[in-house]
C-alpha cells in the first residue's frame, strides 16, 4: 500500500481558461500534461496526500503586501484571486496542521511582482508567495520565515518586497542576471540598511547541472537556514531550470529537482515558472511531491534523459563553488554589513527604475527607509510610472517601534493628495489600510 | 411489462410492473450461498401465471461480484503491466502472479520506450508453467492509446484463454485504478459468466427469451452479453437500485438527499434535478480502488439495529452491530428498541425493547420513555450530521478553471427522501432536525426492485483528438482515425456523441432513453515555440444516468396512493402519542 511518509497537501488549479495571449509561453495548457501525470500516476489516491480545494485571497490579502495601482481589482484578474488563494489555503493547512507541508501547484505565477504593482512583470502581476506569508504573519503569528526561490529568473519581486525586513531570509538561485531576463541578482545585491545579508542571491552559470545545484542547497542554502531557524520555509518553485526549458539555459532534472526539494524540506512550496510543460513539468512537478510526501521517487525520469549530455564542465563546478563562498560569506559578515550599511545616516533614499516587460510600462521609485535598528524601518515609495500615475506608498512594518509608526503616520498625513493619483497607508501593525485621493 | 430484481442481504425483492403501475411485489429469502437459486426462484414466483412473451425487460441487481470481492480473491490469473517513468510499479502489485515489463507511453500516447518482447516471454513460460489461463493486461496512458496493450495481447493470444486489457474500462486516467480494476474485472469474471449464463439457460427452458439486464454502480444497466469485459461493473448495485427508486420522487428541479436508513447502515446519496450525483473517478470496495463508476454514496454504521450505548453520560450509536434488536430477541439496546418503546413500531416484543432501553435508563438516570426519546433524537441528529458531511464533501471538491470557480454552485438540498424499513417514523424529526422538507419514499422497503425495474442503460464515451498529430481516438470503443488540422471541438463532439449512442444500443439500451450529455468539454491550443501547433481535445460523453421512459405512470400513481394514506403516517404514529 502506496503512503506518504510525511501528510503532504496540494492544491492543483491549473486555470485551464486562462492566459496572457493565446499563444504566450504562460498559457491554458502550461499545467496539462502535469495534470494528465498526476491523474495517470493515481496521486490522488496515495494515503497521507491530500487535494484541496482552491480559495479566493481577499482584497485586504492583496493590500497588506502590495500597493496596486491605482487599486486591487485594477491589477487582478479571477485568476490571480483564486491562484493567490491556492497558496493561502496550503499555507493555513500548514499552519492548522491538516498537513505537515504542502505545495500549491498553481497559475498565474507571482514572484516578479513588486511591492508597488503598476502592471505586469515577468508573467506575473501579484507575488502569491509574499501575500501567503503575510497573511500568515497576521493570522497565526508567524515571524521568521526563510524563502527559497529555485525559479531560474531571479526573484526580484519577492527580494523587493523583503529588502528591508529583516525577519525574512530570502534565497533566490537563478540562471547568472547577465544572461537571462530579469538581468539582476548579484550577491552584491545583498538587501537594505536593516536587514543586510538576509537577502542572498546565487546566480549560477548557464549550463549549471544537477551537480552545481545540489552542492548549493547542501553547502551554501541547507546551512544558512539551519543557522536562520525560519518558523516556515517556503520554496518558490519554478522548473524552468530543467534542461528541456525553452526559456532558459540550464541542465537540471527531474531527480535534481527532487532531491533538492528533500534537502530543502520546504513546510510550503508555490509553483512558479516553467515552460517546458511536456518534457519536464509532469516528471519534475511529480518528483517534488514525492520528495515532500518522503516517498520514492527513483523511478521518475524524462522520456529520453541521459545525464552524461547535460553533464556541467569543470569550468562551471569551479564557478559555482566560488560564487558558493561568496554567499556565504556575506551570511557570515551580515551584522557587520548591516552596521556598515547604516553608518550612522538617519535614512537611506535610492532610485528604482522598474521596466514591466509584460505590461510595457516604466515606473520610476524614489524610496526612503528609515535607519532603525529596532524594526524594519518605515517605508516611503514616491511612484511614477509613464502612464502618468503617480502615488506615494507608506509602508509601516508589523513589527515597527514606535517612531517609525509615528513618521508612517506622518508621511501619509502630510503627504498632499492633489499630487498623486492615490496616497496609500499599509500600516501593518494595526491592519489597516487607508487610501487618499481621487475616487 | 418489466421484472426488477434487487438482491439484499437477507431479503431478495422481485417486482412487476407495466404501463400502467406496479403489478406484484414480492420478497424471497435471499440464500448468500445459492444466489442462483433465489434469483430463479424471485423470477419464477413473480412472473407465475404471466405470459413469458409479455416480459420484454428483466433487469437484475446481485451481489454476487460484491460478495466474491468482499470475501477476499483467491487469482488463479496473471497481470502484466506495462512501466513508464513514475511511481514505481511494484507499490500497486495485486498478488503473487504480477509481471511488470519494458515499455513506455507518454501523456498523449506516444511511445517512449518500445515494449520488452523479450521480457515478456520469459514471463509467458512462467505462467503457463503455474497453469494460468487468463491473464490481466495494463498499460500507463493505455487509456491515451491502447497500442502497447494490443501489442502484448497479439503476442499472448495464443497461449492464454481471455485476456483483459487495461483501456476497456474507462477513458479516465489513473494507472494504479486501471491495474486494480482488470484485476477485479479478471477476479469475478468466470463466476460472474457462468452465474449468468446459467440464469439465462434457466429461463429460456422456461420459455423466458428475455435479454437480462444488470444493474451497475452508477444506477445504470447493461446487457449481459456487454458485462462480460467487465463484470467488475456489477459490483454495489445495490446501493444504487434504492437511489434509483428514489428519483421518481425527486422533483425536476430539487436538491435531495437520499437516506435509507437499514438495519446495520445507513446509506446516503444525493440527487440533482433527478441525476444521481457519481462518484468523480471511481468506487472504492474492499480496500480496492477502481475506476468503476458510481454513484457517490456513503454508508454509515448508523443503523436501527446499531449497538446503543451510554459513554460519560452521552449516548452514542453504531458503528458496530450484535445482532437483531432487543425486540427481536438481540443482546444489546438499539434504535429499533426505542421506536418501539415510542410505540412507532407496531412489531417486536415491547417488554423487551422497554428493558433495553431501562438498562440505558439506569445508567442516565432518566425515565425510560424519556431515553428511548433521546436515543430517536440522538439517531436522526446523527443521521443528519452525516448527510450534510457528504454534501461537503461534494461541495469541496476541487476545480480546475476559473470558470468552474466562480459558477461553482454549491449543493443544498431542498429534499430529504428517506427509505428503508422503518423511514416513516423518522419523518418529521428529521424534517425538524435538518429544516430540510422530509419524506418517506412511497413503498420505500420495494424502492430497490423498483429502482432496478427503472434504471436505463448507461455507458460512457471518452474521446481525443490531437490535431497536431493528426489522430482522433477513443481508445475505449477502439476506434482511431486520421484527422485534418481543421478538425474542431464541434467535429470532436459530434463523433463522441455518435459513438456513446452506438455503444448505448450495443449495450441494450432503447432509442427513447438516450438522453446524453457532454461531461466534460475542453479544447488547448498547443504553443510550441511561440507558436500554436495544434488543438488538443478531449471530450467525454455519456447517457446520463435515469429512469426509462414511461416510469412516470407508476411513480404518479404511487404517490396518489401515498396522499391516500395521509402519507406514510398510517404506519406510524407520532411519537408523542398523539394523531394528526
Amino acid at each position: 500500500m502506496l503512503k506518504a511518509r510525511r501528510k503532504t497537501g496540494l492544491i492543483f488549479f491549473p486555470a485551464f481558461d486562462w492566459a496572457i495571449d493565446p499563444t504566450h509561453p504562460e498559457r491554458e495548457e502550461r499545467l496539462l500534461y502535469t495534470q494528465d501525470q498526476a491523474m495517470e500516476e493515481g496521486l490522488f489516491d496515495i494515503e497521507g496526500l491530500i487535494e484541496f480545494k482552491s480559495q479566493l485571497v481577499l482584497e485586504k490579502d492583496v493590500q497588506r503586501t502590495h500597493f496596486c495601482v491605482p487599486d486591487v481589482s485594477a491589477m487582478m484578474t479571477e485568476s490571480h484571486f483564486i491562484s493567490a488563494g491556492s497558496a493561502k489555503r496550503i499555507g493555513i493547512a500548514v499552519m492548522e496542521k491538516e498537513i505537515e507541508s504542502g505545495f500549491a501547484l498553481v497559475r498565474p505565477p507571482g514572484h516578479h511582482a513588486k511591492r508597488v504593482v503598476h502592471g505586469a512583470r515577468g508573467f506575473c502581476n501579484v507575488n502569491i508567495e509574499a501575500m501567503m506569508i503575510e497573511y500568515l504573519r497576521f493570522a497565526y503569528g508567524v515571524r521568521k520565515v526563510a524563502i527559497v526561490d529555485t525559479d531560474c529568473h531571479h526573484g526580484d519581486g519577492t527580494q523587493d518586497i523583503y529588502w528591508h525586513d529583516p525577519d525574512t531570509l530570502f534565497i533566490s538561485l537563478h540562471q547568472d542576471g547577465r544572461t537571462l531576463y530579469p538581468g539582476t541578482g548579484f550577491p552584491e545585491d545583498m538587501g537594505g540598511p536593516n536587514a543586510a545579508g538576509r537577502t542572498l542571491n546565487i546566480p549560477l552559470p548557464p549550463r549549471t547541472s544537477a551537480e552545481g545545484f545540489l552542492h548549493i542547497i547542501k553547502n551554501v542554502v541547507r546551512p544558512i537556514l539551519d543557522e536562520f531557524q525560519p518558523d516556515i520555509v517556503v520554496n518558490s518553485a519554478g522548473q524552468d531550470n530543467h534542461y528541456t526549458d525553452p526559456l532558459t539555459d540550464m541542465n537540471f532534472s527531474a531527480q535534481g529537482y527532487a532531491q533538492l526539494t528533500e534537502i530543502l524540506r520546504p513546510d510550503i512550496a508555490v509553483l512558479e515558472g516553467g515552460y517546458s510543460i511536456e518534457g519536464a513539468l509532469p516528471y519534475v512537478n511529480l518528483g517534488i511531491i514525492l520528495a515532500m510526501a518522503g516517498m520514492d521517487y527513483s523511478k521518475i525520469s524524462e522520456p529520453g534523459f541521459d545525464p552524461d549530455k547535460i553533464r556541467q564542465t569543470e569550468q562551471v563546478t569551479r564557478q559555482v563553488e566560488r560564487i558558493g563562498e561568496t554567499v556565504l560569506k556575506i551570511w557570515k559578515q551580515r551584522d557587520e554589513l548591516t552596521e556598515k550599511r547604516r553608518a550612522g545616516k538617519a535614512f537611506e533614499e535610492r532610485t528604482n527604475q522598474i521596466y514591466y516587460d509584460t505590461d510595457g510600462i516604466y515606473e520610476t521609485q524614489q524610496e526612503k527607509v528609515r535607519i532603525c535598528s529596532d524594526c524594519a524601518g518605515a517605508l516611503r515609495i514616491d511612484s511614477s510610472s509613464d502612464r502618468g500615475a503617480r502615488i506615494l506608498a507608506v509602508h509601516i512594518p508589523l513589527h515597527a517601534c514606535e517612531k517609525c509608526r509615528e513618521i508612517g503616520r506622518q508621511w501619509y498625513d502630510e503627504a498632499d493628495p492633489r499630487s498623486y493619483l492615490r496616497v496609500f497607508l499599509q500600516n501593518r501593525p494595526d491592519d489597516e489600510y487607508l487610501t487618499k485621493g481621487l475616487p | 411489462m418489466i421484472i426488477g430484481l434487487d438482491v439484499g442481504g437477507t431479503h431478495t425483492d422481485v417486482v412487476l410492473l407495466d404501463k400502467d403501475g406496479l403489478l406484484r411485489e414480492i420478497k424471497v429469502h435471499t440464500d448468500e450461498l445459492d444466489l442462483f437459486h433465489t434469483v430463479l426462484s424471485g423470477i419464477e414466483q413473480i412472473s407465475r401465471g404471466i405470459k413469458p412473451k409479455a416480459i420484454e425487460r428483466l433487469v437484475l441487481s446481485t451481489t454476487l461480484t460484491t460478495n466474491l470481492i468482499v470475501q477476499g480473491i483467491n487469482p488463479d490469473f496473471g497481470m502484466i503491466v506495462l512501466s513508464g517513468p513514475g511511481i514505481d510499479p511494484e507499490f500497486f502489485r495485486t498478488h503473487e502472479h504480477y509481471y511488470v515489463i519494458g515499455g513506455a507511453l507518454d501523456h498523449r500516447g506516444r511511445e517512449v520506450t518500445p515494449v520488452d518482447l523479450g521480457g515478456l516471454k520469459k514471463i509467458v513460460k512462467k505462467l503457463r508453467r503455474a497453469d494460468i489461463r487468463h491473464v490481466g493486461v495494463v498499460g500507463k496512458f493505455s487509456s491515451r492509446n491502447p497500442v502497447h496493450e494490443l501489442q502484448v495481447r497479439d503476442a499472448l493470444k495464443k497461449y492464454f484463454r481471455k485476456i483483459f486489457l487495461g483501456h476497456w474500462i474507462s477513458g479516465s486516467l489513473n494507472y494504479p485504478r486501471r491495474i486494480a480494476t482488470t484485476f477485479l474485472n479478471a477476479s469475478v469474471y468466470p463466476i460472474h459468466k457462468n452465474f449468468f449464463e446459467a440464469v439465462q439457460k434457466t429461463l429460456e427452458k422456461h420459455g423466458l427469451q428475455v435479454p437480462i439486464h444488470i444493474l451497475k454502480a452508477d444506477g445504470g444497466t447493461m446487457s449481459f452479453e456487454a458485462s462480460i469485459n467487465y463484470p467488475g461493473q456489477t459490483i454495489l448495485s445495490g446501493p444504487a437500485a434504492s437511489v434509483m427508486g428514489a428519483i421518481p420522487f425527486s422533483g425536476d428541479q430539487e436538491e435531495a438527499l437520499v437516506l435509507d436508513i437499514g438495519g446495520t447502515t445507513t446509506d446516503m446519496a444525493v440527487i440533482l434535478k433527478r441525476v444521481p450525483v457519481l462518484e468523480p473517478v471511481g468506487i472504492e470496495i474492499a480496500g480496492f480502488k477502481t475506476l468503476i463508476r458510481a454513484l457517490k454514496t456513503r454508508s454509515v454504521g448508523l443503523g436501527g439495529d446499531s449497538v446503543v450505548k451510554i459513554m460519560n453520560g452521552k449516548i452514542t450509536i453504531g458503528p458496530e452491530r450484535k445482532g437483531h434488536a432487543m425486540a427481536f430477541g438481540g443482546p444489546v439496546p438499539t434504535t429499533t428498541d426505542a421506536l418501539c418503546v415510542l410505540n412507532m413500531m407496531p412489531e417486536g416484543d415491547a417488554a423487551k425493547a422497554a428493558a433495553g432501553m431501562k438498562m440505558l435508563a439506569d445508567e442516565l438516570d432518566r425515565p425510560v420513555v424519556e431515553t428511548a426519546r433521546a436515543v430517536f433524537e440522538h439517531f436522526c441528529a446523527e443521521v443528519v450530521r452525516h448527510a450534510r458531511s457528504l454534501v461537503d464533501d461534494i461541495n469541496s471538491k476541487p476545480v480546475y478553471t476559473v470558470y468552474e470557480y466562480w459558477e461553482g454552485r454549491q449543493i443544498k438540498p431542498d429534499k430529504i427522501l428517506l427509505l428503508g424499513g422503518p423511514a416513516a417514523c423518522f419523518v418529521d424529526q428529521i424534517e425538524k432536525v435538518s429544516g430540510v422538507k422530509t419524506m418517506a419514499v412511497p413503498k420505500c422497503a420495494m424502492a430497490n426492485a423498483l429502482g432496478a425495474a427503472f434504471a436505463r442503460t448507461t455507458c460512457e464515451v471518452s474521446l481525443f483528438a490531437d490535431t497536431e498529430r493528426g489522430i482522433i481516438t477513443a481508445p475505449e470503443e477502439n476506434y482511431f482515425e486520421k484527422i485534418s488540422s481543421a478538425f474542431t471541438r464541434e467535429d470532436a463532439q459530434k463523433k463522441a456523441l455518435e459513438l456513446l449512442e452506438q455503444k448505448a444500443r450495443r449495450s441494450g439500451a432503447s432509442r427513447d432513453d438516450l438522453e446524453m450529455d457532454i461531461l466534460e468539454n475542453q479544447q488547448f491550443n498547443m504553443v510550441r515555440g511561440f507558436s500554436a501547433a495544434g488543438r488538443n481535445i478531449r471530450i467525454k460523453a455519456q447517457v446520463r444516468p435515469g429512469l426509462v421512459s414511461g416510469y412516470q405512470v407508476i411513480s404518479e400513481k404511487l404517490s396518489k396512493e401515498m396522499a391516500m394514506m395521509n402519507g406514510a403516517r398510517q404506519i406510524c404514529s407520532k411519537p408523542d402519542g398523539k394523531q394528526d
